[in-house]
């Protein structure tokens, strides 16, 4: 069951127009335009649509809400700024079906009454920004963006916005700061960016991923895309597969997916014996062999204690040591936070700290009631979600693997010759 | 306005909608500790230790954020919310030099009785501190980033109230911090100081002369000669321990002549001579030259600073006059000098000032050694005097009463009031008037233009002419009036016939050099100085004898040749970046003042 990715199957595609419109592209935008906007909405409501960025709030609310908004222009924003470590999805589609984010962003553009929109690009990105400039470029010529679209009157351009590598940018309040052209750092909510958002206007923010499931939603009907995937997590997602497995990569799959068949069955299984699966990224957890039965839904995911995240998935192999792998993770929140509230800025910092103590051999076993008042503290307090988890990734690791902590600290040994 | 009622640790609190937890908890007498937020200033959710929980959500809230809504349940305290603000604190602590007892602020620091309050014993966590230098390169103003907890205060009011926009964070992650690039002398700063009285730690404070003056004081050979501001009187007991808004005059001078300043004089001579020549040159300008109206005072050095900078085409307007102390400072060295039969090379000048800003005024340009010497040597902020009164051992609030020095000490009611928004305006109203009609001004409360309001506007009746006038203080306020003359202008009309600016909010009273304190304290101080000018038998500058004396014998006549010689000033269109760094004839002592 391919949607996002059912046109990037064939080797050959290359993503120009044509090609794009010879596979069906763009019927779901005149569908769209041939229906009222409340309709529209009300299909994406019913089809149980959730963000796929990582905080899964369900795309028809956030639709409707910024079609009842009042302000003009209303703004609608892709959120392309991907930096969670292990999660490549966005790239795919954004490099290899650039029409498809557009035909989604015009529809949404259509449903909630924006006339303008952004693309907020990772800046690491430029193979993509190429892609999409000369797709918006097409869809210009072809009469998709632009005033009086398909002889309709709605007006809708689309500019994309390179950000500066920020990872706290993928936030969606931090992105429309920096989109402002602002140091880019969490607003406080309320008010929500459907309210407030780009300029104090309202603004739809959606994840890439999310809008490439909205043109199949439009042709095919919310029902038949509530049949696909878990009761509450319908649909399918991208999943990145990474790390020391046989065959990484980009994989669409209905939500009801088993984590050990995404490892075994569709990434070839592990390369030597599994040790551990992170699954969320470094904002997620570690898991052990004993979790991979887990269905890959938001819902059942949540009910262990973790986050689905963007969909990344980095098996390690039993070389790895857990220690050294946290600290990476440890490590990249440090250098992410934004620096504007003191729990996450201080609290990150002093994470790593307490870690690099361990590969100095001089940390004590006074280490993991630290390590749990900061976890939360920093989960009570932070301003936005990045200080939220930012410990998730430690915390786990060491409820998953605390003999081998205890080896570290209190022998000062690494078991895989990593640290030491 | 409606009504939301919510509880808080049980209790049911009834407050207006839009009020925040912290605020109605403060209803009830609960006091939510806080750090980065400042009730003047919209700074918010930064250091995380205002966190109170919220009965349904998950995670912990900032009261200061948090807007209450009808039904809400708050608990303000538990083991919970304990832990996390101690936590927030040992953190910040954690990244903090730490070196109180060497601080500017000791005892003043908010970081500081924070961590009191909240009982940190210890620090858990590696103690290790941001690398960075002082940056001293400003005149008036140090920046130690090293001790900067990044709250934010100083970046909204210099960008947000000031609209200067010298302040901004820099940096990411444990490593950000409040500062200017690259330095704050090349930043556009006019060194109102605010950022130093918002400042919660010792990141931002003013530079110190205090040595220079101590050296003074201890030469024989120097004689020293003081004056103080209108603000300061009413400020320096704060320091002591005196409640906000009690004047102390008297005291001062007794205390200044315990330090071994040899005579005292006040500003206030200074600011009727001020007005004197203001009001004569609005007079001029109103009856002769309608071409260079409006007026626009001069008595702030941060605002001549940022016209000088940011709106060079607005030169023209603004009154020639030098400031209070500057005039008080050139006649101290010329006519009294004179008089005195004193070598005026062996006066030391010293100004004590709620003013950061006048630290730069005393070098600005040319025209601030009109009497052939620097006219004032030093300038001292009330903070600074009021360190000295400490060091000296000097009991301020115990002292007997004494009375400043004739003939610059004496002054009238005008005088006083030059320290309070509206001040300047109301005083040369007081003349003005009487300059132009010859009549005697009986009623002479212009109270239209006191009060905190941002920008005050005022139509006064003058022998059957109107008289606009206009009133700012905060530079965003003062931005605002601008525009509106320059789109009057390009319409041909004439927006005000007389603007008065005055650079920090409250004016001098809330000046950066003053002791530490919001609006609320700003306008108690304000309220002493108006009862200082009732009180006062004299209450229009050019009424006051010593005044009229100084003219007879010394100056002649208000705008005469001489008068413009020694108390007029020009100004320069200077660039934004630098502009300090104007030709100023003593290079070496800008240095040496510098340490």
């Amino acid at each position: 069951m391919k949607i996002i990715l059912r046109n990037i199957e064939d080797k050959n595609y290359q993503g120009t127009v044509k090609e794009y419109i010879s596979k069906g592209g763009y019927k779901a935008l005149k569908k769209a335009l041939a229906q009222k906007p409340e309709k529209i909405i009300e299909e994406i409501k019913r089809s149980g649509l959730r963000g796929r960025g990582g905080a899964a709030f369900p795309t028809g609310i956030k639709w409707e809400a910024v079609y009842k908004a009042e302000g003009f222009p209303k703004i609608i924003v892709a959120n392309a700024d991907e930096g969670e470590p292990g999660t490549f999805k966005d790239k795919v589609i954004l490099e290899r079906d650039p029409h498809l984010l557009l035909e989604a962003m015009i529809i949404a553009a259509f449903a909630t009454g924006a006339s303008e929109g952004f693309i907020y690009l990772r800046g690491e990105y430029f193979k993509a920004y190429q892609c999409l400039a000369a797709a918006i470029e097409e869809a210009r010529k072809e009469r998709f963006l632009g005033k009086n679209i398909l002889g309709k009157e709605f007006n809708f351009s689309l500019l994309v916005y390179c950000g500066a590598g920020s990872y706290e940018c993928g936030e969606e309040t931090a992105l429309l700061e920096s989109l402002e052209g602002k140091k880019g750092r969490a607003r406080l909510k309320p008010p929500f960016p459907t309210q407030a958002g780009f300029k104090n206007k309202p603004t739809l923010v959606n994840n890439v991923e999310t809008f490439a499931l909205v043109p199949a939603i439009i042709l095919k009907g919310a029902d038949w895309f509530r049949g696909i995937g878990a009761r509450e997590s319908c649909g399918t997602k991208l999943y990145c597969v990474s790390g020391d497995v046989k065959a990484p990569g980009v994989y669409e799959l209905p939500m009801n997916v088993s984590l050990r068949e995404l490892v075994y069955k569709y990434a070839k299984g592990v390369e030597g014996n599994l040790k551990a699966v992170i699954v969320g990224g470094p904002s997620g957890c570690f898991w052990g062999e004993s979790d991979l039965d887990i269905r890959m839904d938001y819902k059942s995911i949540e009910a262990r204690g973790g986050i689905l995240g963007s969909g990344a998935v980095v098996v390690l192999n039993d070389k790895r040591c857990i220690v050294d792998a946290v600290m990476n993770c440890v490590n990249f929140f440090r250098h992410e936070s934004c620096g504007a509230c003191v729990p996450c800025r201080e609290g990150t910092k002093n994470a790593w700290y307490l870690m690099q103590q361990i590969k100095e051999k001089k940390a004590t076993p006074y280490f993991f009631s630290l390590v749990s008042d900061l976890f939360e503290v920093m989960r009570d307090t932070s301003r936005c979600g990045l200080g939220q988890v930012a410990l998730n990734s430690l915390v786990s690791a060491i409820e998953m693997f605390p003999r081998e902590f205890k080896e570290h600290i209190e022998k000062k040994k690494c078991r895989c010759n990593i640290c030491f | 306005m409606d009504k939301v009622v919510l509880l808080i640790d049980g209790q049911r609190v009834e407050v207006e909608r839009g009020t925040t937890i912290l605020a109605a908890a403060k209803q009830i007498g609960i006091k939510i500790p806080t750090l980065c937020n400042h009730p003047d200033l919209d700074v918010k959710g930064m250091c995380r230790v205002c966190v109170v929980e919220i009965k349904g959500s998950r995670k912990l809230e900032c009261a200061c954020s948090t807007l209450a809504e009808n039904g809400m349940e708050v608990i303000t305290s538990n083991q919970r919310i304990f832990k996390a603000r101690r936590l927030n604190v040992e953190l910040i602590l954690s990244s903090h030099p730490t070196d109180c007892l060497n601080c500017i602020k000791n005892q003043h620091c908010e970081l500081q009785t924070l961590a009191a309050d909240l009982g940190i014993r210890e620090s858990r966590f590696l103690h290790i501190t941001k690398q960075g230098c002082v940056d001293h390169s400003s005149i008036a103003l140090n920046i130690d980033s090293s001790k900067c907890i990044a709250c934010g205060r100083c970046v909204y009011i210099c960008n947000e109230v000031q609209q200067v926009g010298a302040l901004a964070f820099f940096d990411r992650s444990s490593s950000i911090y409040a500062s200017s690039a690259p330095s704050l002398f090349y930043s556009p700063c006019i060194k109102c100081g605010q950022c130093t009285s918002y400042c919660p730690t010792g990141a931002i404070f003013e530079e110190e002369h205090t040595e220079e003056v101590w050296r003074a004081l201890n030469d024989p050979e120097i004689i020293v000669v003081s004056q103080i501001a209108p603000a300061v009187r009413v400020a320096i007991g704060e320091e002591f321990g005196l409640e906000a808004g009690r004047g102390i005059t008297k005291k001062i001078y007794t205390a200044l002549r315990l330090l071994g300043v040899d005579y005292v004089f006040d500003t206030n001579f200074g600011a009727d001579l001020t007005i004197v020549e203001e009001a004569s040159e609005f007079v001029k300008r109103f009856t002769q030259q309608k071409e260079k109206l409006p007026l626009i005072t001069s008595c702030c050095p941060s605002w001549v600073d940022y016209l000088e900078k940011f709106s060079p085409d607005m030169t023209e307007h603004i009154s020639t006059a030098k400031s209070p102390h500057q005039m008080l400072g050139v006649m101290v060295k010329t006519y009294w000098a004179e008089k005195m039969n004193i070598d005026k090379k062996k006066i030391f000048m010293l100004s004590v000032m709620p003013c950061t800003a006048k630290k730069y005024e005393i070098l600005r340009c040319y025209d601030m050694f009109a009497s052939g010497q620097q006219d004032v040597d030093v300038t001292l902020t009330t903070r600074e005097l009021a360190r000295m009164f400490k060091q000296a051992g000097i009991d301020l609030l115990r002292l007997p009463d004494s009375e400043a020095d004739t003939p610059l000490g004496i002054y009238s009611g005008a005088g006083v009031i030059f320290g309070a928004t509206g001040g300047v305006m109301e005083a040369a109203l007081r003349s003005a008037y009487e300059f132009i009609t010859g009549q005697n001004l009986d009623k002479v409360d212009f109270t239209s233009v006191r009060g905190l309001k941002g920008v005050k506007e005022a139509e006064i009746k003058i022998n059957s002419q109107i008289v606009k006038v206009a009133v700012a203080h905060g530079i965003g306020n003062a931005r605002e009036v601008l525009e509106k003359v320059r789109k009057e202008k390009e319409k041909g009309n004439l927006a005000y016939h007389f603007i008065e600016v005055m650079a920090c909010p409250g004016g001098c009273v809330g000046g950066g050099g003053q002791p530490y304190g919001g609006m609320k304290v700003r306008d108690m101080r304000a309220q002493a100085l108006y009862q200082e000018d009732r009180e006062l038998p004299v209450r229009k500058s050019h009424q006051n004898p010593y005044i009229q004396k100084l003219y007879e014998e010394f100056l002649g006549e208000p705008l005469s040749e001489k008068a413009h010689k020694l108390l007029h000033t020009r100004y320069y269109r200077r660039p934004l970046y630098g502009g300090d760094k104007f030709s100023c004839p003593d290079k070496e002592r800008l240095k040496v003042s510098k340490g």
